[in-house]
């Protein structure tokens, strides 16, 4: 009864404290500029399934994408073990979905398959990222937080697996002993092997059976709280993103309405341009991006995968797509904490000039990243801001746009001359 | 190859004085008329709209630039008074099919020109004569053979990427039976010139080298006797990098419309 009370209590703690996180990111997420995102409810679901749920962009990686599947596939399907764990846990039974009998053995069967499928793909990962270093896992932006993010969430895992099974192992031993609680359930394909390693009294394996119960749950819970801190979020909101994401072509920019407004009203006198409060142009920090940029930013989970086939970061120039993601997330952190009024701001502070202008919107981040993520548009917007706010461009930029305003091409060519190509050789 | 037009180039403004209706307006796009380069190509695309005996103009000196490097660079108010005043000429003519020389042109009135008022029905150079290839227009003989020879092509980013244009080009280059050998970075992955988005009229960031440098490094890894481009800031960029690298003797970059010129003997 007390465990009961205190599993209950746990529960219901790891859930208020996971939402009033989740409240806090989507206050943050609302920080941001309106979108609209509601067309098209039929492609957008299709994408969603296509993209977050059949991970398809993941697999331009074959290998990662193979262990990442493992590792996906053991989240999803070992739910149904949560399911099974919460309502033990709170009605006091025992692996209450036993009595399904063939099948529940097929299940913890292929549970424990999964189990091992996954600590042995969150093993090589480690070894990736620690042992062969891998070039995507490293950077500028790759500083000791998101490295080591990456590893707990690994070593969690591999513990968490673990835990599963030993527990099962001490289960079998247990449910063979006949004693009354443990009830013959379940088929155990893979911890069988682990029952020498475990002791015979029935004390001992108790002790072990509960301890890893009860680990592998507040292991689970811990890892919900953690989300919200960590890149591993993407779980969740790999499918919201994905849904929300840009369906137009990826060469095409928005047409700024503010801006259409005005310049009919400079075109045309007689047009007047509809009320609207004063907005800024472009973006200077968080909060004039949309909600859409921001919940990118809280979605991105660092794989590198944008920044490696960014053909600026390739050849060594100081943009990395990766880092103008986590850049955001962390100015839009600071910001939902500070408030706006810091004297910080999203470009200078967090992104330079530098970066935002060695972008040759080449679309190749968009096209990598394995959840839709759009760090182009956060790049264009910024350099809105520096050319219409500021009038900070590079000279030959400026030179460039003035060539366009007086002659109708970014050269300084007469027009009179454009149709010469037709009348000489 | 004379590079002379042994044939007038007709302007909207001349068939709307002589009461006549193109099928399909040209649009040639700031590098195609300015560039000493690219001008070759708008040129050959002449030459295959005159061969193929389609009713096209060209808008001439009514032409302005679409506002594609404005808008790149972050000059939403440029961009749009290029776009709004384009589209004021084009609706005037009553326009209603275009074909661009550049990808960038093309992007730009194909996706950012109907929000502001410009509906037309867009397409690449490049498309334009796969249709004509498909329809037994061009058949890429009467002209040079580039039967057997290693082609590599690549993809501009505004076509490819942008707006997912993979195949056009890659027809045009099998129809000429020569030997198309892809660079390890091609359609979805490929690798950009290092011109997009405004970069083509800037220095570059400092870095360790320049894009096109690695660009042209990998386009010659696959040993090829012509590296095709559609796109005339592509077309500036690999040819610098050919420059660069001393291999203007071993291979030549050439546009996939001078190229079917070529083979058709226009």
């Amino acid at each position: 009864m007390v465990s009961q009370i205190l599993f209950i209590v746990i529960t219901l703690a790891a859930i208020a404290l996971f939402s009033y996180n989740l409240k806090k990111v989507i206050r943050n997420i609302r920080l941001g500029r309106a979108a609209n995102r509601s067309d098209q409810p039929q492609k957008r679901m299709m994408t969603m399934l296509k993209v977050a749920f059949g991970q398809t962009k993941m697999f331009f990686r074959p290998i990662p994408a193979f262990l990442h599947l493992i590792v996906y596939a053991g989240f999803v399907i070992i739910n149904i073990e949560v399911l099974e764990i919460m309502i033990d846990g709170i009605f006091g039974t025992h692996r209450i979905f036993g009595g399904l009998g063939t099948l529940y053995n097929i299940l913890i069967g292929s549970f424990e398959f999964l189990a091992l499928g996954v600590w042995l793909a969150c093993a090589i990962f480690l070894i990736r990222r620690n042992v062969l270093k891998l070039k995507r896992f490293s950077g500028v932006e790759m500083k000791s937080w998101p490295r080591s993010d990456a590893n707990y969430i690994l070593i969690t895992e591999i513990l968490l697996m673990t835990a599963f099974l030993t527990m099962n192992a001490a289960d079998a031993k247990l449910q063979a002993m006949g004693l009354g609680h443990y009830t013959a359930a379940g088929a155990f394909p893979v911890s069988q092997f682990l029952q020498n390693l475990l002791p015979d009294t029935a004390a001992g394996l108790i002790a072990i059976e509960r301890g890893c119960w009860w680990f592998h749950i507040i292991g689970i819970f811990a890892f919900l709280n953690y989300l919200p801190y960590s890149k591993h979020f993407h779980i969740i909101f790999a499918f919201p993103n994905t849904y929300f994401s840009n369906l137009e072509p990826k060469g095409e920019f928005t047409n700024m309405e503010s801006v259409t407004n005005e310049v009919k009203a400079m075109l045309d006198p007689s047009f007047t341009p509809p009320e609207a409060a004063p907005g800024r142009f472009g973006a200077k920090d968080v909060n004039d991006l949309t909600w859409v940029n921001l919940m990118n930013a809280y979605t991105c989970t660092e794989c590198g995968r944008c920044t490696s086939v960014c053909p600026a970061n390739i050849t060594g120039k100081l943009l990395s797509p990766r880092k103008i993601m986590m850049d955001t997330r962390d100015r839009m952190e600071e910001v939902g904490k500070n408030g706006l009024e810091d004297g910080k701001s999203l470009i200078d502070t967090y992104i330079t000039r530098e970066e935002i202008w060695a972008c040759t919107s080449c679309n190749a981040c968009t096209q990598a990243c394995p959840i839709n993520i759009d760090p182009l548009s956060i790049i264009t917007e910024l350099r809105r801001y520096a050319v219409m706010e500021e009038s900070q461009s590079p000279a030959s930029i400026n030179t460039m746009l003035g060539n366009i305003e007086n002659n109708g091409a970014p050269w300084k060519y007469s027009p009179s001359d454009r149709f010469n190509w037709a009348k000489e050789s | 190859m004379s590079a002379q037009l042994n044939f007038e180039v007709p302007t909207m403004a001349e068939m709307i004085a002589k009461g006549k209706e193109p099928e399909i307006l040209f649009w040639v796009g700031c590098a195609g008329s300015y560039d000493e380069r690219a001008q070759k190509t708008t040129r050959d695309i002449c030459k295959i709209l005159h061969h193929v005996g389609l009713k096209y103009a060209v808008l001439g000196t009514e032409e302005s630039c679409t506002g594609d490097p404005a808008k790149r660079a972050g000059n939403e108010f440029l961009f749009q008074m290029q776009a709004m005043t384009n589209i004021e000429v084009l609706n005037a003519y009553n326009i209603k099919k275009i074909v661009t020389g550049c990808p960038h042109c093309f992007n730009t009135i194909k996706n950012e020109y109907p929000g502001l008022g410009g509906n037309y029905e867009v397409i690449h150079h490049t498309q334009l004569i796969q249709q004509l290839i498909n329809e037994g227009k061009l058949k890429a003989e009467g002209g040079e053979s580039f039967k057997g020879k290693k082609i590599t092509y690549h993809d501009p980013c505004y076509l490819g990427r942008g707006n997912d244009v993979y195949e056009a080009p890659r027809k045009a280059l099998e129809a000429l039976d020569a030997q198309l050998v892809e660079m390890k970075r091609c359609r979805s992955n490929g690798l950009c010139c290092g011109a997009g988005g405004a970069q083509m009229f800037k220095e570059p960031e400092k870095g360790n080298k320049d894009i096109n440098i690695e660009r042209i490094e990998e386009a010659l890894e696959t040993q090829p006797q012509v590296i095709a481009a559609s796109c005339p800031f592509c077309m500036t960029m690999l040819r610098d990098g050919v420059k660069m690298k001393e291999q203007e003797q071993n291979v030549q970059v050439l546009d996939i419309a001078e190229i079917t010129a070529r083979a058709n003997g226009l």
